[in-house]
């Protein structure tokens, strides 16, 4: 019995010393403690600042600009992505001045038609979840390729998830040797790596691995899949920005920030503005840096941006679906 | 959108995939160097003002004293006049109590406590502190804006600190009134008769509910002075007390100086002495009882220290030593002004430090985004700087939010104090403003040892994940409140005062209730 746990929990361990990818091998992070209550009550604060006129519209701009616009369903078609592209590029009519989405976010088997109506401009990128998402339970092989292949057909980004398990588990080098196997084949496609918070449940697991993946190579860390809940949260994001702010000091390698799941208006949205401005600062507020994983947030956003413009509030059906 | 619905490209047949990519090896992250590792707080997204509208609430140009359920002059006929600390304008005049004035208003409260109050059931009684809360809650917004305008706090602490916890303690002593008889079982708990109460400047309001509520509940009457600098809300709790019905001269207010407030404390009839205050005034007071039959209960100053150990969750503990002294301006006698850093994690606490203090933003205490406000006097302000002067003559390091502040009113930014030692003034006199001492320490004894070095003994703070260590150091440190993980938590269940020279008597909870006793 024990013999057989072991082969099941242990299989084929990827050798950890030095990756293809360039990161180095494993070397356990020092564990950060996040204090709950504290966390909590910060991330609160946030909610408080009060965001008016001027800094509203501007906010609400930065939040289309920032946006990965979501479609993640089992039934999916190329006509769905076309709405999706489409709608990223031009969110809202002209005259409002509204900025392009950063990205769209798709199933691998739907970038090369992402890919195709965006076209070869990089303007809105493709982005891909990939690894077995959401849950990440299938063969690193498979994974691999599935990575491989999205890249192939186009994916600017990879949305890969970690492995619960292995982190679970406490096999924290197989969750790092993972995240820098994806990286090596991520080829130039910048990397995110989803934690999925809502199944890690502690503050503390989030800080762990949050360092684990950026200590293997992440170019953004990720809250959630959206297929579970909770997805993203002020205070899980918080935590995150935390560890990329430690990891910015003692690195020098700015990592971005990208809470996905279960934002839907606008004034959840600039409270997460407020905290990127106030925990990271200026740097961080830019689609390079940070992101929406939404898909019904971008309308809310266009309402009020057409309120702030027009003054008046328009009905649902004035602003086109993605 | 019609455009993409007929787009070609995307329903055409797709091409084979490109396939497994070649071993291309992904592009590296690009490395700051050390040197320009910095967080950029400045104004790529600046927050527009976010005033609170006040042009609604009118301020009478003239506050009379209440006395005897009624507005009435003072015998002195002098008033004063009531500024708002953050723009210099003044609010209105402020009558000056004369000693005269404090007679009739002791006798008004003589009158009712044995008249009416003290006769009264106490579930009676209860009623009027239930309604005085309800239309503290209703009037909550008028209140907190008020004591903005007249004390230069953050309208954001006065609304959502201040005035919940005024609301929530006359509900708390509310409960109270009738169940005297269980808080000290076996005994026969009985009012005292009539208490002389002189509240701070530095939450106004807050500390006259800390006062009267817990007095009324259990049947004593009131004389209360505030602060010169602010009167304003409480006289706007009076005609509170008014519209709640209270019947005449169970509560009376006395505007006016130290002079007003010493006449209350020589007053024959007065049987107590409740003072919140500094520590200087607080022995005054303590030799002007002595040999009297009056009570008396101090909660005077404080130079708390907040320690933070290595193994805390540091960047809670961040939150919380920014909470602990830049709260009200660091106009809070329990304010952890002195911070106790454990000597590894040093470095990186004040480099946390000097990046969380660039985003506090200091101005006008009505923008609702303001998180330090005005100083509440000139005087402090003279004294705040004076101290810091004095730190940096002594060779520490200041550290300050880099902002601009308003040309009138009183201002004095955020600041830390480094390379401060245990013989510098600042890490022994009690500053009373936004000014925090940093020092270091090596092992928990020394911690203990050096946060008890203190005349004073108000509050405590300690940051560390290791529960054993919470309970070791909360029996070791001499403070009437230790906060572990978290800082500045307040709560009308909760018993507040101090050790040594920061007073003695509880306010709060059971301890507070004693405290306007027989029993």
């Amino acid at each position: 019995m024990a013999a057989a746990i072991k082969a099941r929990v242990v299989p084929e361990r990827m050798v950890s010393s030095v990756q293809p990818g360039g990161a180095a091998g494993f070397r356990a992070p020092n564990p950060v403690s996040v204090d709950q209550v504290m966390a909590e009550e910060r991330a609160a604060a946030f909610t408080r600042r009060s965001i008016k006129s001027g800094a509203k519209l501007a906010g609400l701009r930065m939040v289309v600009s920032m946006m990965d616009l979501t479609t993640l369903e089992g039934k999916d078609t190329p006509g769905k992505v076309a709405y999706l592209c489409r709608k990223a590029l031009q969110p809202a009519d002209e005259g409002y001045g509204v900025p392009h989405c950063a990205a769209v976010c798709v199933y691998p088997n739907m970038v090369r038609y992402a890919r195709r109506f965006l076209g070869d401009n990089d303007q809105v990128k493709v982005a891909s979840v990939a690894t077995g998402f959401p849950s990440g339970q299938y063969p690193l092989r498979t994974r691999l390729e599935e990575v491989r292949r999205a890249q192939g057909d186009g994916a600017d980004e990879i949305d890969m998830v970690i492995d619960r398990p292995a982190f679970l588990l406490g096999d924290h080098a197989r969750v790092f040797d993972e995240i820098a196997a994806i990286k090596a084949v991520c080829g130039p496609a910048h990397l995110k790596v989803i934690l999925e918070t809502g199944e890690l449940v502690t503050y503390d697991n989030v800080r762990l691995a949050s360092r684990i993946a950026m200590d293997a190579g992440a170019d953004f860390i990720k809250t959630s899949t959206g297929k579970i809940q909770p997805a993203a949260t002020l205070p899980v994001t918080l935590v995150m920005l935390e560890a990329i702010r430690e990891f910015f000091f003692e690195t020098g390698i700015r990592v971005g920030m990208k809470p996905a799941g279960g934002i839907r208006n606008s004034k959840q949205a600039l409270a997460y503005l407020v905290m990127v401005k106030e925990t990271l600062g200026d740097d961080w507020l830019t689609p390079d840096l940070f992101r929406f994983g939404a898909s019904t947030l971008l309308n809310d956003v266009l309402m009020q941006i057409a309120r702030l413009t027009d003054g008046r509030y328009q009905g649902s059906d004035y602003f086109s679906l993605p | 959108m019609k455009k993409a619905r007929t787009s070609k490209a995307t329903f055409s047949a797709p091409a084979p995939s490109r396939g497994a990519a070649t071993a291309v090896t992904h592009t590296a992250r690009p490395v700051v160097s050390e040197r320009a590792r910095s967080l950029n707080f400045g104004n790529k997204w600046d927050y527009a003002p976010a005033p609170e509208s006040h042009d609604y609430l009118p301020i009478a140009p003239r506050h009379d004293l209440f006395i005897d359920g009624e507005f009435v002059p003072p015998s002195t006929g002098d008033y004063f006049s009531s500024i708002n600390p953050a723009t210099e304008v003044k609010l209105t005049d402020i009558a000056r109590a004369g000693e005269q004035d404090v007679d009739l208003a002791v006798r008004a409260a003589r009158r009712a406590f044995t008249e009416v109050w003290g006769p009264m059931p106490g579930r009676e009684r209860g009623k009027y502190l239930y309604r005085i809360a309800r239309i503290i809650q209703e009037r909550s917004r008028e209140l907190a804006i008020l004591e903005t305008m007249d004390g230069g706090k953050p309208i954001k602490e006065t609304r959502d600190i201040d005035l919940p916890l005024v609301a929530a303690h006359f509900f708390y002593h509310a409960g109270w009134a009738d169940k005297l008889t269980y808080a000290f079982p076996g005994r026969d708990p009985k009012p005292l008769g009539v208490v002389g109460q002189i509240i701070p400047w530095n939450f106004p309001l807050l500390m006259a509910a800390w006062k009267i509520a817990p007095a009324l509940a259990c049947g004593n009457t009131v004389v209360i002075k505030p602060s010169k600098s602010t009167s304003l809300t409480l006289l706007r709790l009076a005609e509170i007390l008014q519209e709640a019905g209270l019947p005449r001269g169970v509560v009376n207010v006395l505007t006016g100086t130290g002079d007003t407030g010493t006449a209350l404390v020589k007053h024959p009839d007065v049987d107590k002495i409740a003072f919140t205050g500094s520590t200087e005034i607080g022995k005054q007071l303590a030799q002007l009882t002595a040999g009297t039959k009056k009570r008396i209960t101090l909660e005077l100053g404080g130079k708390a220290a907040n320690i933070v150990f290595a193994d805390a969750a540091l960047d809670q503990a961040i939150e919380g030593v920014i909470a602990g002294i830049y709260f009200n301006q660091g106009h809070v006698c329990c304010a952890g002004s002195r911070l106790l850093v454990q000597e590894s994690v040093y470095a990186q606490v004040v480099q946390r430090l000097r990046d969380r203090i660039q985003t506090l933003r200091v101005g006008n205490p009505l923008d609702k985004n303001t998180d330090v406000g005005a100083i509440n006097n000139s005087a402090q302000l003279e004294k705040i700087r004076e101290l810091v002067d004095c730190g940096v003559a002594e060779g520490a390091t200041v550290v300050q939010t880099q902002c601009s502040l308003p040309a009138k009113g009183y201002w004095f930014p955020p600041t830390f104090l480094t390379g401060v030692t245990a013989s510098h003034r600042v890490a022994r006199e009690e500053i009373f403003g936004p000014v925090l001492a940093v020092m270091t320490f090596r092992t928990p004894e020394e911690a203990i040892e050096r946060a008890n070095n203190t005349p004073y003994g108000l509050s405590a703070g300690v940051w560390t994940e290791k529960g054993s260590k919470i309970f070791k150091l909360v029996n070791q440190l001499r403070a009437g409140v230790v906060w572990a993980n978290t800082f500045n938590k307040f709560d009308p269940t909760s018993p507040f005062g101090g050790y040594k020279e920061s007073g003695f008597g509880r306010e709060g909870g059971l301890h507070g209730l004693h405290a306007y006793l027989r029993c």
